[in-house]
């Protein structure tokens, strides 16, 4: 376990204590069960860090992905963000830190199908109370940033994947948040286009300082990262550095 | 671009509902007011307490007389019913076609021989001039009254009144001109006519194989409680005067016209209430119709809203948000209905010459049942995608 945990210092961003998630399903008999998804899980996460999360398909990584989102409330357990608890914010406490403190990159984009591309990414600025225009200029610097520009007024489905990603990735980073959560970025991209997401989050981490939780099946994805969890049936089973170059080389 | 052309499609046929219920609704409502206001100006215009009283049997015996082929009323019927105390006054008509000419101009249009009196039973008010007299009557005068459409093809600008017409090419002074008062019950035109003394007509115009018979007689009584008893002195009188024995039919026919005006405010109404119905129903489809279209979308909603509270809206923002698209789309689809529905209403207006009667009522009526409810099917899926958690509104199927 992370000494971090037990001596929380000013530069944890997210700190984790015994949590748990189940899902209360009805089965074939009528009788209701408990379907706990993420048992014990406790976790902390500094400033800066790269964590990729892995695990098999219905192991919790999404949902535990949600709850460090605030997107989902955890059945029992604690969760602090930036040294707040997320369980005693009200809803439009819970928007607010989303829209100032995380970014989210989604499998499958989830972009806003009705807007452009600049619209897609001023959207934020938006519910941050910034105006319009300005909304709009800081949108297509940002565009301009990832190699997009000249799609700012493309709508979602005039792009490609690779491209959607990249405009919900700048939509993520317009806020400068400080935490950007990844689930499965890549899952619908080739290599090539998966690379250049991957190369892309690596600068973030190292230039800007972000801190980046991804989800992902894949070795060689997880590889950019320096620090791996892996969850198995609702549990962490394994947190720790992982050792770059190897598994980069072994994945090559 | 088809994800924008689907909601453009969505859109379009959110405020078609609008616009088709709305539309629907002002132009029933305003065919049936106008049936009803149309009805209302004849009946007050016709005059009140009035009977018809025609020549001839209802029926008799499955042998029907048509009604002034037999000449059984005479104008001395007429003089003896006004005298009667349930009765005020009486009005005879001899009645036909004629040609009138003055200097280069004619027309051809329908000639009333009949009384002074027929002018207080029939309602009728003079623009300009005067009725012919008693002694016009008795001495047969050759003096005529004009409808104000028969005064208007005549003269034109002139003013009728001294000038002298010749009525099938016998010379008539023109004492007075009458008021417009449109279209009877029936829908003749009421104004297109030319009034003569009972005796000119008889003797001079439309001739009589019977003499002092008449076609038919307007009967006021009194007043409106002293209709029924009107009616059976009148019969009791006539029957008297035509030696009708006891247990044989009347040879004549009255018929109480005020009692008939009131069927037929009664049949403007359910019309009214009819079309009232048609329009309901149209705005209860149209309704239906905004419904499921907004609520087809909810999927497309809800993972709408799911992905703005990810980035960090509010309920409020999303509410907001959902509430003026509504009322966007249901303002727009309102005003356009409104526009259609005045528009289709002015169209049959000239189409098929019917009156339509626009309210600033109906209109708001229209508007506003249709926009809560398309305002309600807009906000109200949204409002529920808004309280769910951002994780399930993402995840919705
Ligand atoms: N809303 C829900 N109701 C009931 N059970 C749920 C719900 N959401 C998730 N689960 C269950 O929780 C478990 C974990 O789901 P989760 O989506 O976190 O898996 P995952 O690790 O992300 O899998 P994958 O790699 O396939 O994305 C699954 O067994 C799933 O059936
Ligand atoms: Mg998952």
């Amino acid at each position: 376990m992370p000494s971090s945990l037990t001596h929380p210092s000013a530069s944890t961003l997210i700190r984790i204590a015994q949590l748990h998630k189940s899902y209360r399903l009805i089965d074939a008999n009528g009788k209701t069960i408990e379907n706990a998804v993420l048992q014990n899980i406790s976790l902390s996460i500094e400033k800066g860090e790269f964590v990729a999360i892995m695990g098999h398909s219905g192991s919790g990584k999404s949902t535990l992905m949600n709850i460090l989102g605030c997107l989902d409330t955890p059945t029992n357990g604690d969760y602090w963000l930036e040294g707040q608890n997320v369980a005693t914010l009200s809803n439009d406490a819970l928007a607010r830190l989303r829209n100032r403190y995380i970014g989210f990159v989604f499998q499958g984009f989830n972009l806003l199908k009705r807007m452009t591309a600049l619209d897609n990414v001023a959207a934020p600025l938006l519910y941050a109370g910034e105006n319009r225009a300005n909304s709009r200029k800081k949108a297509l610097e940002q565009l301009r940033r990832t190699g997009l520009e000249k799609f700012a007024m493309h709508h979602p489905n005039q792009l490609s994947g690779g491209q959607q990603q990249r405009v919900a990735i700048s939509r993520a980073l317009i806020n400068q948040p400080p935490l950007i959560l990844a689930d499965e970025p890549t899952g619908n991209l080739d290599t090539q286009t998966s690379k250049e997401i991957m190369a892309l989050f690596e600068q973030l981490n190292r230039e800007q300082g972000m801190t980046i939780i991804l989800v992902t099946h894949e070795n060689d994805i997880a590889a950019y990262a320096k620090r791996l969890i892996h969850i198995k049936d609702g549990s962490i089973v394994y947190d720790g550095e992982q050792a770059l170059e190897n598994i980069r080389d072994s994945a090559v | 671009m088809r994800a924008l052309r689907m909601n453009r499609l969505r859109t379009g046929l959110t405020m078609l509902g609008m616009i088709i219920g709305v539309a629907a609704v002002v132009l029933m409502l305003s065919i049936g007011q106008g049936a009803q206001t149309k009805i209302n100006q004849s009946i007050e215009t016709m005059g009140s307490n009035l009977f018809i009283v025609l020549p001839g049997a209802t029926s008799s015996g499955g042998l029907s007389f048509g009604s002034g082929s037999v000449k059984t009323l005479t104008i001395s019927d007429a003089r003896a019913i006004t005298e009667l105390p349930s009765v005020n006054a009486t009005g005879p008509v001899i009645s036909g076609t004629a040609q009138l000419n003055f200097s280069a101009k004619n027309w051809s249009t329908s000639i009333t021989g009949t009384t002074p009196d027929y002018f207080t039973v029939g309602n009728w008010v003079v623009e300009d001039g005067s009725i012919f007299s008693e002694s016009d009557v008795r001495s047969a005068a050759r003096v005529a009254v004009l409808g104000s459409v028969t005064a208007e093809n005549l003269f034109g600008t002139v003013n009728p009144i001294g000038k002298t017409i010749r009525i099938t090419n016998r010379p008539f002074q023109v004492v007075g001109v009458l008021a417009a008062k449109g279209q009877s019950l029936s829908g003749r035109d009421q104004d297109d006519n030319v009034f003569i003394p009972v005796t000119t007509s008889e003797r001079q115009i439309t001739g009589n194989q019977f003499p002092g018979s008449i076609r038919y007689m307007l009967v006021q009584g009194k007043s409106p409680e002293m209709m029924e008893e009107a009616e059976i002195e009148i019969t009791q009188l006539l029957r008297q005067r035509h030696r009708i024995s006891d247990g044989m039919e009347n040879d004549f026919t009255v018929r109480n016209l005020t009692a008939i005006a009131d069927v037929a405010t009664d049949t403007a109404k359910i019309l009214s209430i009819v079309l009232g119905a048609i329009a309901s129903i149209s705005l209860l489809v149209g309704g239906i119709g905004i419904m499921n279209i907004m609520l087809v979308s909810v999927t497309e909603r809800t993972r709408e809203i799911g992905i703005r509270m990810a980035i960090g809206a509010n309920r409020r923002a999303i509410l907001i948000q959902f509430l003026l698209e509504a009322i966007m789309i249901c303002f727009m689809g309102g005003m356009i209905g409104v526009i259609l529905g005045i528009g289709g209403a002015w169209a049959i207006s000239q189409a098929i010459d019917m009156l339509v009667v626009i309210t600033l009522s109906m209109v708001l009526l229209a508007f506003l049942f249709a926009s809560t409810v398309g305002i309600f099917f807009g906000f109200y899926p949204a409002r529920k995608a808004a309280s769910l958690k951002p994780v399930d509104a993402l995840r919705y199927e």
